[in-house]
């Protein structure tokens, strides 16, 4: 089915939710929904003239309030293939705390009447405050420590791609738990489809009761890795070990990296997932990241398909409360 | 001039009286109080039966951000705002702007309270100059100039050297030390209370460890001095069990609950508004077995005091980023409606011992007048209409910030009236105007 055809369906609208904020949010049907949406949208990357009208007319502010370079570019990129007018704003972090407020930001890109939002911000839960003032969809690119909604996915795109299912499968997601905002958004996700998820890395880095969002935990990578369909590898950052995290990055490596060697544990088709950027030698060693299990660029590739099918759901979702 | 308070239940637990009984106040003075007295001369205010006298409620755990932060409150609006929520006296904090560590502000603190002549003021002094943990404040200075009790609040004292001497030299003119207690390395830049709502919504935690190691170091250190220690703002479950414990072992130890910790746990942080800043205080809103045992420790007996860490912030701070946003919010105005229909009506305490833990315990601890209506005592009284449907209303506080989480909410039981030195102050609209205090009010 493509992109054309699709428009004349209703189940197109099928979004329950103005915004993108957390996958918490997302049914069954609605992320089956963005997925098959993003099918159709690969496609439309797939020519040799990658663009469709959908959203001809509609404009996107991409709000950044931290560094990115591939959330941003992936987001622009979807936004132009879909024909929307993009306007790119980054805001130093130190120049909001001298000036305007997020609200008055807001508020002053809310006269301008954008159709939607993207933010990525460093404070957990700032798209919502956004969300209160605007009239605007938002999309969350990232938000803190909280969520990063489509980055989950695209990654449960490309799982699906490659094992047709999301249910049962058994998905490891290593490494600093708890400072991901990609996990968050990951587990409910993948929970929320019926897949098994395991969640592991030093008690120092898992949160508190994280148990309760439906994961197992354990600190073995071992045991974590054992017989599991996907194994996706969190960034660890460098300056959690003056947090004293864990002592040594070599330490961390030593227990938590994920190895050729505990690779074999895995089921024979596993894939091997990371986020990006990747410390190399630290969570993943090169030979897992450039090895034939990894799909860390089909992952980035699909990121534009995934933002092209949340972007085009969420305009529609628009329209219709428009004409109502 | 006399007035008599007629009919209506006195329960005035310092004095073992807990039935139906007249008032009578000569001029800011109790007079007396018994069965069907007649007074030649007295303006008589017959009072409904269901409604209850007290001795005049006391808030001992009050900011109200003068001077130096007057955008969010002023002696005067604070002072407003606390006879409108039914307390006579409030103790304020001392961090403000400068912090209150000298006679000057002290002085100051009082003189606005004087010209606002709304609810008694008991200012409390630094423990250290400047609430910076370095120097003792001059403490002697502060009592003269009538500070009641000495705190660094908004931060624990910086250690536990500067506490015991702080516990030693106050002991000496018998005022307690108020500590808010807080491992400042445990808690680190943590927003919220350390648990599941946190671990999903992304913020970063403060586990109840943080607070109970501050317990238990002012526990270990009263023992030492044998002086008074008084736990503010009690929200852990660990620090009920230490408090407890403490007591057993007959430490001078005595503490206090805020209304929205045995009221509201860490799921206000995720609904019905994600992210909401007035979800956000320091200690934190913690989960439900903390909530359990702050309403545990209140029905037993451990708990001293409810007071309401009355916390005013400006619309345009809260109006941000929840990790940006300040710690705390009002509690005035809604803390006798949640006390009445949390503990009174949930059958958790009977109505004497709400008296005592919102006004014998803190005129107690503080060792201020009130508590009492005994003859001579301050004709202080809080009137009680416990049967009152309540609907929190935001816009209409005296105070003057907004920052609540109980906007919206119906409680039943509130404020009929607040009489303080003889004076009716307040008097809630069904018993104002054309009602039972209607021409008496300011009077």
């Amino acid at each position: 089915m493509s992109v054309e055809q699709m428009e004349s369906t209703t189940a197109l609208t099928a979004l329950r939710h103005k915004h993108l904020l957390s996958t918490a949010d997302l049914s069954p049907e609605e992320i089956t929904l963005v997925l098959d949406t993003a099918e159709a949208m690969k496609e439309v990357g797939a020519r040799s003239i990658k663009k469709v009208p959908a959203l001809r007319g509609k404009t996107v502010v991409n709000l950044f309030f931290e560094p990115s370079t591939r959330t941003r570019t992936s987001f622009e990129i979807a936004e132009k293939r879909l024909s929307a007018d993009t306007l790119n704003i980054a805001i130093a972090t130190s120049s909001v705390v001298k000036g305007e407020t997020l609200a008055d930001t807001a508020l002053t890109l809310e006269a301008m009447a954008p159709d939607m939002i993207v933010i990525r911000h460093s404070s957990s839960g700032a798209p919502y405050l956004l969300s209160r003032i605007c009239r605007s969809a938002i999309i969350n690119a990232g938000d803190g420590t909280h969520e990063h909604p489509t980055q989950a996915l695209l990654d449960a795109f490309t799982i699906r791609e490659r094992k047709k299912r999301l249910s049962g499968l058994k998905v490891a997601i290593i490494g600093d738990l708890l400072h991901s905002r990609v996990l968050r958004s990951n587990v409910h996700l993948l929970t929320t489809m019926g897949a098994e998820v395991w969640v592991c890395g030093p008690p120092t880095l898992v949160p508190t009761d994280v148990q309760r969002l439906g994961v197992r935990v354990t600190h073995s990578i071992e045991e974590a890795v054992r017989d599991a369909d996907v194994v996706m590898l969190l960034r660890i950052q460098l300056e959690r070990m003056e947090g004293a995290f864990f002592p040594s990055l070599r330490e961390y490596f030593a227990v938590f990296g994920m190895t050729e060697a505990r690779l074999h544990l895995a089921k024979p088709d596993v894939m091997i997932m990371h986020p990006g950027p990747m410390n190399r030698g630290v969570e993943i060693a090169s030979e897992v990241a450039d090895g034939p299990y990894s799909v860390i660029l089909d992952q980035v590739a699909n990121g534009v398909a995934v933002r092209m099918a949340v972007l085009y759901l969420l305009a529609g979702g628009a329209a219709d409360e428009d004409a109502a | 001039m006399k007035t008599l308070l007629k009919g209506g239940r006195v329960v005035d637990p310092a004095n073992r009286i807990d039935g139906v009984c007249d008032v009578l106040i000569d001029g800011d003075r109790i007079a007396r109080v018994g069965r069907d007295l007649s007074v030649d001369g007295a303006t008589v205010i017959e009072i409904p039966q269901d409604l209850v006298v007290c001795p005049g409620f006391i808030d001992m755990h009050v900011h109200l951000r003068e001077p130096g932060q007057e955008h969010k409150e002023t002696v005067a609006t604070g002072t407003a705002a606390a006879v409108a929520g039914g307390f006579t006296a409030v103790a304020c904090m001392p961090n403000t702007t400068p912090v209150n560590d000298s006679a000057n502000v002290t002085s100051l603190i009082l003189s606005k309270a004087a010209a606002a002549n709304l609810a008694r003021v008991y200012p409390i002094g630094a423990v250290s100059k400047g609430s910076k943990g370095e120097l003792l404040a001059d403490i002697a200075e502060l009592k003269s100039a009538g500070c009641v009790a000495i705190t660094d609040d908004g931060h624990p004292v910086a250690t536990a050297m500067l506490l015991r001497r702080a516990m030693e030299y106050a002991g000496m003119f018998d005022m307690p030390v108020i500590e808010h207690c807080e491992d400042p390395s445990l808690k680190a830049d943590g927003v919220a209370h350390e648990g599941y709502q946190a671990s999903t919504l992304g913020l970063r935690g403060i586990p109840g460890a943080a607070e109970a190691l501050g317990v238990e170091r002012g526990i270990l250190l009263s023992e030492l001095t044998g002086s008074g220690f008084h736990v503010a703002h009690m929200s852990a479950r660990q620090s009920i069990r230490a408090v407890r414990k403490g007591k057993e072992a007959g430490v001078k130890v005595t503490c206090e609950v805020a209304p929205h910790h045995f009221t509201l746990t860490d799921d206000l942080l995720a609904a019905p508004i994600p992210y909401d800043t007035n979800a956000k205080m320091n200690p934190p809103l913690r989960e439900a077995a903390d909530r359990d045992a702050m309403l545990a420790g209140i029905a037993d007996g451990t708990v001293d005091v409810i007071a309401t860490d009355h916390a005013p912030h400006h619309y345009d701070e809260k109006k941000v980023e929840f990790d940006r946003a300040p710690f705390g919010i009002i509690g005035l105005e809604t803390a006798i409606p949640l006390a009445l229909d949390r503990l009174v009506h949930a059958g958790l305490i009977r109505l004497p011992r709400l008296v005592e833990l919102m006004s014998v315990n803190p005129a107690h601890i503080l060792r201020v007048p009130g508590g009492s209506l005994a003859v001579g005592s301050p004709a202080d009284v809080t009137i009680l209409a416990p049967d009152l449907k309540v609907r929190i209303d935001a816009q209409k506080m005296r105070s003057r910030s907004k920052n609540t989480p109980f906007d919206g909410w119906e409680l039943r039981g509130g404020v009929a009236a607040t009489i303080v030195g003889g004076r009716i102050l307040y008097a809630e609209e069904s018993f104002g105007s054309f009602g039972t205090f209607g021409s008496f009010v300011g009077s």
